[in-house]
């Protein structure tokens, strides 16, 4: 079957199986950042907005996705080169791997809770698993972007 | 040498310079092995035996050959008849060859019956379905305890070799190795002590968990031979271990490794490359393969469980006089890493006490069984002994009554001692007494030990671990690099040493910014290829940046003595007139001076030498590195549920060369650490069935679990290193098990000798 959403603001059509997931999808479209790394919902790695929300790729049905609005971090370069460079600044994210679908959760915390605390952030990006950085300097890193952010607002 | 030089920001060691591929990954650029791999690859998947030990009698492949999609299925009949180790060491590899790419004989739930590729995923898994097998169960071994001797014999092929028959390899009594090292009478000094701990203490089977699986895709380059892009951190030793499980020329053969997505020595055994390759060789396609997380989780490269057994000997003032170890460690079905990760279990833990011992003696066995395949992971077997010798301390110091660490001070090595149980090397560099200090100093040990109880009724504890490990392995690791100037002055260094996430092509860089006088972004890295990059042993055993670290610092001694010459040849004078300076090259008066850039450019003219150097090192040392953890535990007496609410870890890792990249492999390691002391458990079930295959049943800690994590360093001045640094990737995953374990026993006088420390055992006590 076809099914046509719009990805990172473009219009797509895709042709695809009814089991496909929006993950399978996403990566045949060549949005190499959607990463995945276990089968079973509990890594985040392939966090991916829909309708600005953050979801788990992996467990959307592709075909559930028609006529809506899909956002992977290929459509949000300029908010990953600030996240970005937040991370960097610290050495946090390492292997990178688990980045992509992390930094997505952390732009969905943002829109819902954009002062978060601490505890706040560790709660909102529970799901995003990272063997490599220990998380604190993640954390540290999420909070300048946090409060980046807040002073934009500001101005 | 001067920071800043004419504005410039010269030099990198020390300072906290952001990962070179930092952009990349936090744009999400498609950079990972999966992300580059050929639109045409075929899907290869592996169907996995089923049971722990038996034959293939019968297997049919005949109906799922002619299913859409197939392009090839192979079977044990279709594979060479060439023992290979998946085990990526330097050749002669001490780990027995005992593998076949598919073998007829199977040894644990998982082992690969047969290779399926298909041009989509779901054909390659509609295909295997219709594989008919029939099987004959053998008795299995799951209990490395009884396997020596057993009569079953889990390799009783006449092809297996062991390369190097003195590791005491013997698959006739299903031993991957057996050995014994010892100084003095230990068991007249045991004899003649006062108190001796006598105590048994086993770790798990820990899976390293790196984010992304196992993955490698195969094609053929335009000159017929087989192209490998892997996800891997030993690209040298996978051209190798290929071409030998192929049965091909290594000349053959060509491993890229692009941007890894973690590997914590999992990715040090060549787990999956030979699957694709063998499909590539078979049908002259593109080939790839994935592992998911189950199967990363069931036929992969965890730690070697160990079982020690500890006698510590000490007198009545806390002087430890003599330390017995036994460690017997389970291989699995097969030998990759056997014979080497059981010797860390002692030689990287007896020597932390060296200071009034007399005798020590350290034995081992490591065994084969009909369980997955243990490999490398962080720590490699110093993990394992450590947890047991540090807890043996731990006990040592209740039975006397006596402060954990006042003991330990009394008792650790100093800088300048010899150590008969670290192969006889002396400690030149060692902080340990200051991380002790300090350690104390930031945890608050002296208010807080040993424990107190809270107003809801919890009960605050801590508890003290020391760590060591190496700097590479001692007259065997080698890196080389080669870097050449190029247009305008640049460098461009290749690497063979392999990023994995650690950031090494960045403090590599930094190091030879420091040695050309340049600023970081002058160096560009590049690796690794085997085809292009010079050699390295890859990165393991903590050597990069002491192994790899020096060969940088060596190749760009090289180098400046080639751009003087230029330089001196350009200005018309002896090259002993003339002074490097970074960006210029002077004459000592002053009077002349010609740019980097200049002598670059011609350098690219007839009439001058070729300016680049490729140098290689090896060290015949290894210089431990230290550390000491502390834990404070949170321990709910009603339930047993242990939290850490505060770790504090201070490490002796010689100079720092980046302090961000060094904290975060401080505060990662700590946290799988504390992973593997709490929750992580490895379980199979009575058939061998790996069950605690996923992340809902191996759990790891996420964000909400993460204790504060404190880090500081203790620098020493390490003289055979680079720029006085030793290693610290794997020292820091060893204290957390003991340190937790003694912060227990603190709370509520449970001393919990097996990993992991789970609420059932602290509320019931633990059962042996």
């Amino acid at each position: 079957m076809n099914v046509e959403f719009m990805l990172n603001g473009r219009k797509v059509s895709a042709l695809i199986e009814a089991d496909d997931s929006l993950y399978t999808v996403l990566r045949a479209l060549g949005m190499y950042s959607v990463k995945c790394g276990c089968e079973t919902t509990n890594c985040g790695l392939c966090t991916v907005h829909m309708d600005g929300k953050a979801v788990l790729s992996c467990s959307v049905p592709a075909a559930r996705c028609a006529g809506h609005e899909i956002t992977t971090l290929e459509g949000m370069q300029d908010e990953a080169k600030l996240l970005g460079s937040c991370l960097a600044g610290e050495g946090a994210e390492q292997c990178g791997f688990c980045a992509p679908g992390m930094m997505m959760n952390v732009f969905a915390l943002a829109k819902e809770n954009p002062h978060a605390t601490d505890d706040e952030i560790d709660a909102f990006l529970a799901g995003n698993l990272c063997r490599c950085s220990g998380y604190v300097s993640q954390r540290r890193a999420v909070k300048k972007y946090l409060s980046i952010k807040a002073g934009e607002v500001c101005v | 040498m001067s920071e800043q030089k004419r504005g410039r920001v010269i030099g990198g060691v020390g300072k906290p310079v952001p990962k070179k591929d930092a952009p990349a990954l936090l744009t999400g650029k498609p950079v990972y092995t999966a992300d580059i791999a050929p639109k045409d690859c075929l899907c290869v998947k592996l169907l996995h035996s089923p049971h722990a030990h038996a034959m293939i009698e019968e297997i049919d492949v005949s109906r799922a050959q002619k299913m859409p999609g197939v392009a090839c299925i192979l079977t044990y009949k279709d594979v060479p008849d060439v023992r290979f180790t998946q085990a990526g060491q330097t050749y002669p590899e001490f780990s027995p060859y005992d593998r076949l790419i598919l073998d007829r004989h199977l040894r644990c739930v998982g082992d690969p019956v047969a290779i399926v590729a298909a041009e989509t995923e779901k054909q390659a898994l509609a295909a295997m379905k219709l594989i008919r097998v029939k099987y004959q169960v053998l008795e299995a071994i799951l209990d490395a305890k009884q396997a020596m001797d057993n009569q079953t014999l889990i390799h009783p092929e006449e092809n297996w070799r062991a390369l190097v028959p003195s590791c005491g390899a013997d698959n006739r009594r299903n031993l991957v190795a057996m050995g014994e090292d010892a100084h003095g009478d230990v068991e007249a000094e045991l004899a003649a002590c006062d108190i001796v701990i006598d105590q048994e203490y086993s770790t798990q089977a820990n899976q390293q968990c790196m984010m992304e699986t196992f993955r490698a895709f195969t094609r053929m380059d335009y000159y017929g031979r087989l192209e490998i892009v892997s996800s891997t951190q030993v690209p040298f030793h996978v051209r190798r271990i290929i071409a030998t499980a192929l049965d091909i020329p290594k000349s053959r053969v060509r491993v890229v490794k692009p941007r890894i997505g973690g590997g914590f020595g999992a990715k040090q055994t060549a787990v999956c490359e030979q699957y694709p390759a063998i499909v590539t060789m078979k049908t002259g396609r593109p080939a790839m393969i994935i592992y998911t997380r189950e199967e990363s989780m069931t036929l992969s490269s965890p730690r070697h469980a160990m079982t020690m057994h500890v006698r510590l000997g000490a007198m009545k003032d806390g002087t430890i006089r003599a330390i017995d170890l036994h460690t017997l460690s389970n291989s699995g079905a097969y030998g990759e890493h056997g014979p080497t990760t059981v010797g860390l279990s002692g030689h990287k833990s007896i020597p932390l006490y060296t200071h009034h011992m007399k005798a020590f003696r350290f034995a081992w066995h490591t065994v084969y069984t009909n369980t997955m395949s243990a490999g490398a992971y962080r720590g490699y077997g110093a993990t394992q002994g450590l947890f047991a010798v540090e807890s043996a301390v731990n006990e040592l110091a209740h039975a006397l009554n006596m402060d954990p660490a006042a003991l330990r001070e009394h008792n650790i090595v100093r800088e300048g001692e010899a150590m008969p149980a670290y192969y006889g090397e002396t400690a030149a560099s060692c902080a340990v007494d200051r991380c002790i200090a300090r350690a104390k100093e930031m945890i608050g040990w002296e208010k807080k030990y040993p424990a107190r109880t809270l107003e809801n009724g919890h009960i605050r504890a801590v508890g003290m671990a020391l760590a060591m490990q190496g700097s590479g392995i001692s007259n065997v690791d080698t890196g080389a690099v080669m870097i050449r100037l190029g247009d305008d002055g640049i460098y461009n260094m290749s690497i063979g040493a392999t990023d994995m996430g650690t950031g090494c092509d960045t403090i590599l860089a930094q190091m030879a910014a420091q040695s050309l006088e340049c600023p970081v972004d002058n160096i560009t890295v590049h690796g690794v290829d085997t085809d292009t990059s010079p050699y390295d042993c890859g990165s393991y055993a903590s050597s990069t940046t002491y192994v790899t670290g020096m060969a940088v610092v060596k190749t760009c001694e090289e180098l400046r003595k080639k751009i003087i010459r230029v330089g001196a040849q350009l200005l018309d004078c002896a090259e002993g007139e003339v002074l490097f300076e970074g960006d210029r090259v002077v004459k000592a008066d002053a009077s002349v001076s010609v740019t980097l850039a200049e002598i670059a450019n011609a350098h690219m003219m007839a009439g001058y030498e070729d300016i680049s150097a490729c140098i290689s090192s090896g060290s015949p040392v290894s210089p431990p590195p230290f550390m000491c953890g502390c834990a404070e535990i949170d321990l709910d007496p009603m339930t047993g549920e242990v939290n850490v609410v505060d770790y504090v870890g201070v490490v002796d890792c010689g100079t720092v060369i980046n302090p961000n990249l060094a904290m975060r492999q401080t505060e990662g390691g700590l946290l799988q650490g504390i992973g593997m002391a709490l929750y992580e458990r490895p379980t199979l079930d009575h058939l061998g069935r790996t069950v605690s295959n996923s992340f809902l049943q191996y759990k790891i800690p996420a964000r909400i679990d993460a204790p504060s994590i404190r880090v500081e360093f203790e620098p020493s001045y390490e003289p055979t290193g680079p720029f006085g640094a030793k290693s610290i990737g794997e020292i820091v995953i060893n204290t957390p098990s003991p340190a937790i374990a003694d912060a227990v026993y603190n709370a509520c006088g449970v001393r919990v000798r097996h990993l992991p420390i789970t609420s059932e055992k602290v509320l019931l006590g633990e059962r042996e």
